[in-house]
């Protein structure tokens, strides 16, 4: 049983699509890049673009690393859920098969400003 | 004259066996499966509780008298405290940020653990344990009073005190201790008992008494060192009976062994990320410091838990996973939690700042493999945001971890420069975590975790305050400007150094 417990015990997940009207939860991440501490939370619909999700949830968090300005968004490398992606800047988060609590990952491997001193 | 005849008084064993198993009867018309029911799910063999071995031997009596006691001399010094304007002989007021988060975090954890222990205390068919789990659930309540008696007096003059019970519930670094207990008060009373009892009480308890209170002492704050006091010998009490709790079960059934293991593993994982919130507090918010968090770990973590380990190797007790791991992230855990707080300070009931450059010295010397090489860099960015008027804030809401619920934040072991990023996908959900460790916790019992309650998504799903963080502030009871941010400029800093230099000059 999934869970040490003297019935059979079947959980409610809290965090289900449903709960975030009409919503979704994308996680981002800019590797190598720890400014932010955390990879953060984009709301998004599933319907919006991708391009839109770059530019409205992501971009606005990353101006205070020293790299942002240095970023090629043509160039950057990405990966959803830990497997390499080429996303669709003009399809949707749904079109791009961005699932509701996804993460993208995105590197941009000649900038580290920050990273450690060797 | 006739002598008057003394009745013979009771000897101490006598006492003590009236007193405890005395009080204990075999069931006529109801089964003991019926009044303990909760005593055989999770796995655990008992044969005989009678082999239970009470470590201190100690009776209701006795205990009142000795809390009294204490209670007694307790509150004795908090009045000296109220009336001594006692909140003016600390250090600075940046110091109270960390009792503001042990009060937010931990004091209603020591309630809860009241709550379990009393739960425990009913659920166990031994008298022993019920017993001794019924004094440790008066002991921890107790904790709790004195806890919150103490800084009331801080919440006089101070911000951030106010609410720290709704908070304990509703804000973000605080759930990483109340689903810490969460957890153990929804697990069975066995591993309620090694999760609080053994993991958190014999082998972490040190970590959070003793560097803490000695910082207390080290910053001037009579009433947390009163406290500390008031609750160290119960503290050598509940080590004993955690560590009495675990021989047992060992020694009852060998069957037991690979459950204890398992519940071993995962609450060494569990203690280890709420204990990051305690190395935070050492290394960055205790203007005179007592030691790093990494020496505080080497000597109760590693010099304890070796000597715990090696005696426990008898029973076939292997160290806990990860307990490797420690060798390398006691260098980093507090530098990443520091920051990630620092960023969210606007939500959080406590103030932050960037170190100064005399702390980054402290910090160079005691994290020598680490602390120039990846953090100081990011303090100097900061640094250099700040002067040029643009304050470093993180309005991006971070990832938590499924299980213990603090942001994603903490390095891949073995790369300081990526975060550890570990996702599982259950019945086609999908959930996160920090560590090896909290995914392994989830995949044991995913029903479990699926329902945790993430302050970050709750947010999102409108079920804080509404939507949008002014709402969210006032559900959190946060006074924005006031509570939260930077601690220089702040309310709490200009009153004490106005109050402070009262007491020093005639101005």
């Amino acid at each position: 049983m999934a869970v040490t417990a003297n019935y059979e015990y079947v959980g409610v997940p809290a965090d289900t699509l449903a709960n975030f009207h009409g919503n979704q939860i994308v996680y981002a991440c800019w590797d190598q890049h720890l400014l932010l501490a955390a990879p953060f939370i984009c709301f998004v619909t599933p319907e919006s673009l991708f391009k839109d999700m770059v530019t409205g949830s992501i971009m606005p968090l990353l101006e205070s690393d020293p790299d942002f300005a240095a970023i090629d968004w043509s160039k950057v490398e990405w990966l959803k859920s830990n497997q390499p992606f080429t996303p669709d800047f003009e399809a949707s988060i749904a079109g791009n098969g961005i699932g509701h609590k996804d993460q993208v990952r995105f590197r941009t491997p000649n900038l580290n400003t920050l990273r450690a001193i060797d | 004259m006739d002598m008057k005849a003394t009745k013979k008084k009771i000897g101490m064993k006598e006492k003590y066996r009236l007193l405890t198993r005395d009080l204990g009867w075999e069931t006529t018309y109801q089964t003991k499966e019926d009044i303990y029911p909760y005593a055989t799910y999770e796995g655990i063999k008992i044969h005989d509780w009678d082999k239970w071995e009470d470590p201190f031997r100690l009776t209701m009596d006795s205990y009142w008298k000795y809390q009294a006691e204490k209670e007694r001399k307790f509150y004795a010094i908090i009045d000296a405290h109220a009336q001594n304007n006692g909140h003016l002989n600390i250090t600075d007021a940046s110091y109270l940020s960390a009792l503001k988060i042990f009060l937010q975090a931990i004091s209603p954890a020591e309630y809860a653990s009241h709550k379990g222990f009393a739960r425990v205390g009913r659920e166990f068919p031994g008298v022993g344990p019920q017993v001794a789990c019924q004094m440790q659930s008066i002991d921890e309540i107790r904790h709790a009073q004195t806890q919150i008696h103490a800084m009331s007096n801080y919440n006089k003059y101070y911000n951030g005190f106010h609410a720290f019970a709704d908070q304990r519930d509703r804000i973000w670094y605080t759930s990483v201790a109340r689903s810490f207990f969460d957890d153990a008060m929804s697990a069975g009373p066995f591993e309620f008992i090694i999760a609080i009892g053994f993991s958190f009480e014999y082998v972490l308890t040190n970590l959070l008494f003793v560097p803490f209170m000695s910082g207390a002492a080290y910053n001037g704050d009579m009433a947390t060192v009163t406290f500390g006091f008031s609750a160290q010998s119960d503290e050598a009490r509940h080590m004993t009976l955690g560590l009495e709790c675990i021989k047992f079960m060992l020694e009852q059934d060998p069957d037991n062994l690979p459950i204890v293991q398992k519940w071993l593993d995962k609450w060494f994982g569990r203690g280890m990320r709420l204990l990051t919130l305690v190395g935070t507090m050492m290394d960055y918010m205790l203007p005179k410091r007592v030691m790093s968090w990494s020496e505080a770990w080497e000597i109760y973590g590693e010099e304890n838990g070796k000597a715990l380990f090696n005696d426990l190797a008898r029973y076939g007790i292997r160290p806990p996973k990860g307990w490797d791991l420690t060798g390398e992230s006691k260098e980093h855990v507090s530098h990443q939690l520091m920051l990630g707080l620092y960023q969210w300070r606007f939500g959080t009931s406590f103030h932050g700042w960037i170190p100064s450059n005399d702390d980054m010295d402290w910090l160079s010397s005691k994290y020598p493999n680490t602390f120039d090489k990846y953090y100081r860099p990011r303090w100097d960015h900061i640094k250099k945001l700040e002067a040029e008027g643009k304050p470093f804030k993180n309005y991006g809401l971070p990832k938590l971890c499924q299980t213990c619920q603090l942001p994603a934040l903490f390095t891949e072991p073995g790369d300081p420069t990526s975060l550890c990023q570990r996702e599982v996908t259950y019945k086609k959900e999908k959930y996160h975590f920090c560590s090896d460790s909290c995914q392994d916790t989830f995949n044991q019992e995913p029903e479990k975790y699926i329902q945790a309650w993430l302050p970050m998504t709750q947010l999102f799903q409108g079920n804080s305050g509404g939507g949008g963080l002014d709402a969210w502030m006032d559900w959190v009871s946060l006074q924005d400007g006031v509570d939260n941010g930077d601690y220089h400029g702040s309310e709490d800093q200009k009153n004490f150094d106005a109050w402070k230099s009262m007491t020093t000059s005639n101005k």
